[in-house]
C-alpha cells in the first residue's frame, strides 16, 4: 500500500524533515533525522528506477487531482535513473556532513544547516520528478534558495558575494524559465507536460511557442552553467562549505541538465528542437568550447576546488554534446555521464573536504607532500581524477567511450577527436595536483601522519568505489541510461 | 518613553483589531477573498506596529526567538501533516476528500487545516524578518 505512494514520499518526506530540524535543535538529533531522511529518499529513488524499468511510467495525482488539472508527479527511466543519483548524494554527503559542518559551519547552527540542507535535497528531487512545468518552477526555486543559504555559510567572507553573485544569476535564469512557462500557458492552456507535449505538436508555426522555447533553453542553461552562462559556479563551489560543494557539484546542474532534457525533447519534442529549431550546431559549438575554455583555465587555478570547479563547466560541456548528437546513442551518453560525472565530482569534492579538514587549505601549494602526511584522502582523489580523466575500469571511461560512439555513429570523426583530446587537459590538472602531492616533499615539521578522520573518509571511499563498481559493472547505469533516452527520444512518455 | 503618547495610545487600541482582522481573514478565506498568506501578513503586522512604537526589544519579548522559529516550523509541519493523514486515510497526498466521512466537508476542512498552517508560517517568518532587519547594527 505504501508503494503507492512512494513518487510523493521521494519529495515530502526531505521536505518535510526540514522543518523538524528546526525544532529538534540539536546538531546531533537534527543529524540524525537528516541522515534517516535521506536514506530512505535513496531507498524509494531505487525502489521507483526498479519499478520503472520493469513496468513503464508511474504517474501520481497529487492531491487526489486527475493530470492535467492537478499536479501530477510522473515517473520514467529518465527521471527515476536522476532520482536515483541525486538521492544517492544525498544520503552520502548526509552521512559525511557532521563532522565537516561542525568544522566549516559551526555546531550551534549545523540544524539550520540541516534545514537547508534538506530542503534542497527536496527541490532538487521535486524538479526531477514532478510532470507539471509551473511545479518545476516552485522546486527549482526551493532547491536555489536553500542553496544561496549553504553557499552563503562558507568560511571565507568571500562566500556572501559567492552566494549574492549565484543569487542574481540564479533568479535571472529561474525568471527566464517562468516567462517560457508564461508563454506557454498562454498559447497551449495548459501546464502537464504530457498534455503540452500533445497540444504543441500542432502549434510548431506559432510565434510565442517559438519565444517561450528561447526563454526555456536559456534559462534552463544559466542554472545548468552552460559556457559561456557559467559564470556564478566557480565562485559558488570554490566558497561553499565542503559537503555543500560536493552536494551541489554532483546534484544541482546534473537536475537542470535533466529539466533541459525533459523541454527539449518531451514537451517540444526533438522534431521541433533540432529540426524546425536548428539547436544541434550551437549546442554543440557551445559544448567543445566549455570542454576547452573551462579546461584550460582549470590548468591555470591555484586553488584546487576552484580548478574542480572549472572541471566541472567543461564535464557539463561533454553532456550537452551528447544532447547535440539528437541520436539513442548520443543522449546515452550524456544521461550516463550526468550519472558518472555526479560520482566522480561528488568523491573529489568531499576528498577536497577532508583536506581542509585537516589542514584548513585547498591551495595548491599546501598540496606539497601531502600524500605522506594524508594517503587515505590522497589515494581517494586520485581515483575520482582517473574517473574524471576517463581512464578505463573507472565510470568516467564508460561515459567518455559511449560519447566518442555515438560522434562516431554520425561520422563526426573531428568531434571524437576533439572529445579525447580536451580529455587530456584533464590529464594535466589532475597530474598537477598529484604531482604536488606525490612527489614533493612535505613541509618541514609536517611529515607526520595526520589523516582525515574516519567519519569523513569512509563516504568519501563510498563514493570512489562507486566509480570503480560502475566503471567495471556498466551494464546496469548503460541499460537505465539506454531506456532513459529512448523514452526521451520516442516523443511523450 | 512619555512622548508618543498619541501614536501609543492609538497603536494599542488598533493591535486587537489588527489581530482580529488578521484571524477574520484567515478563517473567512474559504468562502470570500483571503487566505492563510494574506491573513499571516496581516496578523504579523500587529507585532511589527507594536515593535515600531514601543522599541524592538519589547516586542521581542512578546515574540521571541524561539517562538518565532518554532512557528515557523510547526506552521509548514501543519501543512505536509495534513498530507500525510490524508495518504493514511488512504487518499492520495494532500487528497483532503478522505479526512472526513464527506467528500465535501473533508475538503473543508482540509483547506482549512493546510490554511491555518500557511497564517502561522507566513506569520513568523515576517516577524523573523522585521526582527533580523532591526536587530542589525546593535
Amino acid at each position: 500500500m505504501l508503494a503507492v505512494h512512494f513518487p510523493a514520499l521521494q519529495v515530502v518526506l526531505p521536505l518535510l524533515a526540514a522543518p523538524v530540524c528546526v525544532l529538534l535543535r540539536g546538531a546531533r538529533l537534527s543529524w540524525l533525522a537528516a541522515l534517516s531522511v535521506s536514506w530512505a529518499a535513496f531507498a524509494i529513488a531505487a525502489l521507483l528506477l526498479a519499478e520503472v524499468l520493469a513496468g513503464g511510467p508511474l504517474s501520481y495525482a497529487l492531491g487526489g487531482w486527475a493530470p492535467p488539472w492537478g499536479i501530477e508527479f510522473r515517473v520514467d527511466a529518465p527521471n527515476a535513473f536522476v532520482l536515483l543519483i541525486v538521492a544517492g548524494i544525498g544520503a552520502i554527503v548526509t552521512l559525511y556532513a557532521p563532522k565537516s559542518v561542525a568544522r566549516e559551519v559551526g555546531e550551534e547552527r549545523a540544524h539550520l544547516f540541516y534545514t537547508a540542507y534538506l530542503l534542497c535535497l527536496a527541490g532538487l528531487l521535486g524538479v526531477t520528478i514532478t510532470g507539471d512545468a509551473f511545479n518545476l518552477f516552485v522546486f527549482l526555486e526551493i532547491s536555489s534558495l536553500s542553496s544561496y543559504i549553504l553557499i552563503s555559510l562558507g568560511q571565507d567572507r568571500r562566500a556572501l558575494y559567492a552566494a549574492y553573485q549565484y543569487l542574481i544569476l540564479g533568479t535571472i535564469g529561474a525568471t527566464l524559465y517562468l516567462i517560457g512557462v508564461g508563454l506557454l500557458y498562454q498559447a497551449t492552456g495548459t501546464l502537464n507536460m504530457v498534455d503540452l507535449a500533445q497540444r504543441l505538436a500542432s502549434l510548431h508555426d506559432v510565434r510565442g511557442v517559438r519565444v517561450a522555447f528561447a526563454f526555456l533553453a536559456v534559462g534552463l542553461s544559466l542554472k545548468l552553467a552552460l559556457f559561456p552562462l557559467h559564470l556564478w559556479l566557480p565562485n559558488a563551489y570554490t566558497y561553499a562549505p565542503s559537503a555543500v560543494t560536493a552536494f551541489l557539484a554532483a546534484t544541482a546542474t546534473k537536475v537542470a541538465v535533466y529539466a533541459l532534457l525533459r523541454f527539449l525533447f518531451t514537451v517540444f519534442g526533438a522534431e521541433f528542437s533540432f529540426s524546425a529549431l536548428p539547436m544541434g550546431p550551437p549546442i554543440a559549438m557551445l559544448a567543445v568550447l566549455a570542454m576547452f575554455t573551462a579546461s584550460i583555465v582549470a590548468i591555470f587555478q591555484e586553488n584546487i576546488k576552484r580548478m574542480l570547479a572549472y572541471s566541472s563547466v567543461a564535464q557539463i560541456g561533454y553532456m550537452m554534446l551528447g544532447i547535440s548528437l539528437v541520436t539513442v546513442e548520443g543522449l546515452t551518453a550524456s544521461i550516463l555521464h550526468v550519472f558518472n560525472h555526479a560520482l566522480m565530482k561528488g568523491a573529489l569534492f568531499l576528498a577536497m573536504g577532508c583536506i581542509y579538514y585537516r589542514i584548513s587549505s585547498v591551495h595548491i601549494a599546501d598540496f606539497a607532500g601531502l600524500a605522506k602526511r594524508m594517503p587515505w584522502t590522497m589515494a581517494a582523489f586520485v581515483g575520482g581524477g582517473l574517473s574524471l580523466i576517463g581512464v578505463p575500469l573507472t565510470a568516467g571511461f564508460i561515459s567518455k567511450w559511449y560519447l566518442v560512439l555515438a560522434a562516431l555513429d554520425r561520422d563526426l570523426w573531428p568531434v571524437a577527436a576533439l572529445i579525447v583530446l580536451s580529455s587530456l587537459l584533464a590529464v594535466i590538472y589532475v597530474w598537477r595536483v598529484v604531482e604536488q602531492a606525490y612527489f614533493r616533499p612535505p613541509p618541514p615539521g609536517h611529515d607526520t601522519r595526520e589523516e582525515a578522520p574516519l567519519a569523513l573518509l569512509i563516504p568519501t571511499w563510498m563514493l570512489v568505489a562507486a566509480n570503480v563498481y560502475f566503471g567495471v559493472h556498466a551494464g546496469l547505469t548503460v541499460r537505465a541510461a539506454g531506456r532513459a533516452a529512448q523514452t526521451l527520444l520516442g516523443g511523450a512518455p | 518613553m512619555t512622548h508618543h503618547l498619541v501614536l501609543r495610545v492609538i497603536a494599542k487600541l488598533l493591535i486587537p483589531f489588527i489581530m482580529l482582522f488578521g484571524l477574520y481573514v484567515q478563517f473567512h478565506g474559504d468562502y470570500g477573498p483571503g487566505g492563510g498568506f494574506q491573513a499571516g501578513v496581516i496578523f504579523a503586522s500587529a507585532f511589527i506596529l507594536y515593535a515600531l512604537v514601543f522599541g524592538v526589544e519589547v516586542a521581542r519579548r512578546v515574540a521571541p526567538d524561539w517562538a518565532v522559529r518554532t512557528g515557523i516550523a510547526v506552521g509548514s509541519l501543519l501543512y505536509g501533516g495534513t498530507g500525510l493523514v490524508a495518504m493514511l486515510k488512504g487518499g492520495n497526498y494532500l487528497d483532503y476528500s478522505v479526512l472526513s466521512g464527506d467528500p465535501v466537508a473533508g475538503q473543508h476542512l482540509g483547506i482549512l487545516v493546510i490554511e491555518l498552517g500557511v497564517g502561522i508560517t507566513v506569520a513568523s517568518v515576517m516577524m523573523a524578518i522585521f526582527f533580523g532587519f532591526a536587530r542589525r547594527g546593535r
